[in-house]
């Protein structure tokens, strides 16, 4: 039995970064806004305990704050002749659970994308022709670099960002990005003061005649009150950010940035560990109703709402989507439907490089505390020569020493015994890695579906993904994996390693939780989900918002850019949609 | 106004709710509640870790629990940079470990029908790691008591443990009752890693050995004062969630 609800202005899927901004500033409107939220409530006093959140074991190896695949599991294969199984565990990515989603256990990199990321399809074929890209499936967004500037500037803001300007209005800025587009300001705070280590990668890079610059960081450098009147302090270089909840207040959140004023709001609520099952739309398909969710004790609810959000992880999104009926759910094949496609990744490789006079003290770390060079990343460079389009920011960004996890050795060292010891030891404080982190451009082939074996506890299908890397992705990859050969030999080390990205994605070892697409936003509703204001183009009154409207992924953090999309989106609902509700924002 | 808020249920409280059983994911769930209007916070509502003590096994029989020591031992053998794999403690890690939601997949997604997959698909048997265990110890004291004149693991001189454990982690060696070899070794590697390195309370890692061994602070959580001292030893020793031995003895 269904228990029917009172309409509520607005329901939200998924009470995360997105939902918290979107909640935020629809409350600010006015509006009656009620968030419906799978996981538990949290909040750092209890949850990111400070006496004991500093645990390894529970968190960092069993993940006790993420998405556990009992609730939800996903199946894989790299291509269609492959049939897909279940991950039984989470491994090469690590959905997000409860209040604060993803945000509560993310390093804090926080990037903008370019215009030439916006603009990518439009941009590359100008540049090297259409021929260079036929092989990808690269889309427009439908907006622009100038036109998401204003979100971003209110993301960084809201979220105490730490960092250096590269281009202020056009100019280029001394110790900053000189790759970056065009922005307002500088950052709210400055940079983290530096570890040994990036220092080093900053010297050795600068030699090369690259760019080093510190990594925009959602660790904060200062204490900081932001917009919103919400205290922050200053990062404790802890190293236990990644897959932990910050005990300090340090690093941003939906808890250290906006929870403390949107939960004491009368016209807000939020339900937790309440998951919502589909997305009830009339009999016109053309508009939702509400949401239908069921509780811890297996109670089901509808709640009706004149606007629904889905602010849940973007896999989560398009599942949903396609649980609801929203939209054609994308086929390989004939190329139609828009439900799925463009699923993208993260095209990663890493390089260490072995001393035998240096102490690097890696426990001394924040999640976003380094140095990157971005002279390889995204079109910053000609591809004139080369025989692929994208590119990769180069990380030096040593996390932690958490030494469950982190014990490099090098190559040749046993995995166990007294010469495995020895090793360890001697390695695991003078060991200086650094990463690039590349783009993942669509192709045909790569989506997301419904899996037709198997189902979640509720009876309905898992997310089904068909990946692998694509061949451009990979030459862009071992391009840039020469360059950081080149790095890695100028650090004069003992002895370096250069791991290159291969074809066949794996889903066990840990590899970056940057899921994209599926739900892409765009200019034509034959190829894209939603319109330019994350707004369905089959159901006016459902929106979609997160690294599902990415149309591709670059070689940056998704985080900044999902933050801008969620304020652009919400501007777009405050300025127009509640003037005309229920009418498309665009005209298909 | 908060409609209604009801206090996470105890660890009893929730094993007797089958209504819950069916739905909870996680180690610690909590009731479905409604917030508004005000930011909740509720006094002694963490969730600590508990203290693993020692003294008797949850899961090893005693002829289980000394192949695992033996094996610890080898893996993370006793010489001047730390004591062994036995002594830290990784075996009683172990054993806790497999009678929690680890050694029972409970947080695993368990739905068959279960098929043999890529390597890129990850494992997909439908053993627990408990069940692993008590095959993989049977398999293994039946291998040795074939071959090495009808001794256990445990018994074998360690450079005969240290042979056959790298043929088990080549693959060399053929278990019996279908236990794959490679995969079980790679299953104890990283659980008496997990035991050496994790923080003491969880029953391994002993005195902080191996955070000793590393130079590791454990879980100090404020490095501001030393940022900016590079390439500088860090001057002070570990502490773990439940404090260090200098403050108990003060």
């Amino acid at each position: 039995m269904t228990t029917i609800l009172p309409r509520k202005d607005a329901v939200i899927v998924g009470l995360g970064w997105t939902g918290a901004i979107l909640a935020h500033e629809l409350t600010e409107a006015g509006l009656d806004v009620v968030a419906i939220e799978r996981g538990p409530w949290r909040d750092t006093a209890t949850d990111f305990n400070i006496g004991y959140a500093q645990d390894e074991l529970r968190y960092g190896i069993r993940r006790d704050l993420f998405l556990q695949p009992v609730v939800e599991a996903m199946t894989m294969r790299n291509n269609t002749s492959q049939t897909a199984l279940p991950m039984r565990d989470y491994g090469s990515f690590l959905p997000g659970n409860g209040v604060g989603g993803a945000g509560v256990h993310w390093n804090g990199h926080t990037w903008r994308f370019w215009d030439s990321d916006f603009q990518i399809a439009d941009h590359l074929r100008d540049r090297y022709g259409a021929a260079r890209i036929q092989d990808l499936q690269l889309q427009n967004w439908g907006v622009t670099g100038a036109e998401m500037e204003k979100s971003f500037d209110r993301l960084e803001y809201l979220a105490g960002i730490s960092g250096k300007a590269g281009n202020i209005n056009g100019l280029i800025q001394e110790g900053g990005n000189p790759f970056e587009d065009p922005r307002s300001r500088d950052y709210p705070l400055p940079p983290l003061q530096m570890t040994y280590a990036p220092t080093l990668f900053a010297q050795v890079t600068k030699s090369l005649n690259l760019h080093p610059f510190p990594t925009p960081a959602a660790n904060l450098s200062k204490d900081y009150i932001n917009p919103l009147g919400i205290a922050m302090g200053q990062c404790t270089m802890c190293g236990f950010c990644e897959r932990f909840g910050c005990a300090n207040y340090s690093k941003s959140s939906a808890q250290t940035t906006i929870l403390p004023v949107l939960m004491k709001k009368k016209n807000f609520e939020v339900r937790t560990e309440s998951e919502v099952l589909h997305v009830d739309l009339d009999a016109s398909k053309k508009h939702a109703r509400g949401v239908t969710y069921v509780n811890t004790s297996g109670e089901e609810f509808f709640q009706p709402a004149d606007i629904v959000l889905l602010c849940a992880y973007g896999l989560h999104n398009v599942r949903l989507m396609m649980l609801s009926g929203i939209g054609q759910i994308y086929d390989p094949n004939t190329g139609e439907g828009t439900v799925g496609r463009n699923y993208c990744y993260q095209t990663n490789a890493g390089a260490q490089v072995f001393f035998d006079d240096k102490n690097f003290n890696p426990f001394v770390a924040a999640g976003a505390l380094g140095q990157t060079v971005d002279d390889f990343n995204g079109d910053a460079f000609d591809h004139g020569p080369l025989d692929f389009v994208g590119g990769a920011g180069i990380n030096c960004i040593p996390s932690n020493g958490r030494p469950i996890q982190t014990r490099p050795t090098p190559p040749g060292t046993p995995r166990w015994g007294s010469d495995w010891k020895k090793a360890t030891v001697k390695s695991y404080k003078s060991t200086l890695g650094f990463s690039s982190q590349g783009s993942s451009y669509p192709t045909r082939g790569n989506y997301l579906d419904l899996d037709p074996t198997y189902t979640d506890r509720f009876g309905r299908p898992l997310l089904r993904f068909t990946f692998d890397f694509p061949d451009n992705d990979i030459r862009m990859s071992n391009w840039v994996s020469d360059r950081m050969e080149e790095i890695a030999k100028a650090f004069g080390g003992k002895q370096y390693t250069n791991t290159r990205r291969k074809k066949g994605w794996d889903s066990v070892p840990y590899q970056s939780t940057h899921n994209t697409g599926g739900a892409i936003m765009g200019t034509d509703p034959k190829t894209s989900a939603v319109n330019k204001y994350l707004q369905s183009w089959d159901v006016a009154n459902v929106f979609v918002i997160g690294a599902s409207a990415f149309a591709h992924n670059a070689g940056k953090n998704p985080t900044g850019t999902v933050g801008a999309l969620a304020f652009h989106a919400a501007d777009a609902i405050r300025q127009q949609y509640l003037r005309n509700p229920g009418q498309p924002l665009v005209s298909a | 106004m908060e409609t209604h808020c009801l206090k996470r249920p105890t660890r009893r409280q929730f094993l007797s709710s089958v209504a819950f059983t069916i739905l909870a994911g996680g180690a610690a769930p909590v009731m479905a509640r409604s917030i508004s209007g005000r930011l909740p916070w509720e006094a002694r509502s963490a969730d600590p870790p508990v203290q693993v003590k020692p003294g008797g096994w949850l899961f090893f029989t005693l002829e289980e629990a000394q192949t695992m020591e033996a094996v610890a031992d080898r893996l993370v053998p006793a010489d001047d940079l730390s004591l062994g794999g036995k002594d830290a403690g990784c075996v009683l890690y172990l054993d806790r470990q497999l009678v929690g939601s680890y050694g029972t997949s409970s947080r695993l997604y368990t739905k068959g029908p279960f098929m043999p997959g890529l390597p890129t698909q990850g494992y997909q048997a439908s053993d627990t790691p408990a069940q692993r265990y008590r095959a993989g110890i049977a398999a293994l004291n039946a291998f040795t008591r074939e071959t090495k004149g009808g001794k256990r693991f445990a018994e074998l001189a360690p450079a005969d443990q240290d042979a056959v454990l790298k043929d088990l982690e080549a693959g060399k060696i053929t278990l019996p009752n279908k236990v794959d070899a490679k995969s079980f070794f790679n299953l104890m590697l990283a659980n008496v890693m997990e035991g050496f390195f994790a923080d003491p309370i969880y029953g391994g890692n002993k005195d902080m050995a191996s955070w000793k061994m590393l130079g590791f602070p454990g879980a100090r959580y404020d490095y501001r004062d030393h940022v900016s001292k590079h390439n500088q030893p860090y001057p002070l020793p570990p502490v773990s969630i439940a404090g260090s031995t200098e403050w108990m003895t003060r």
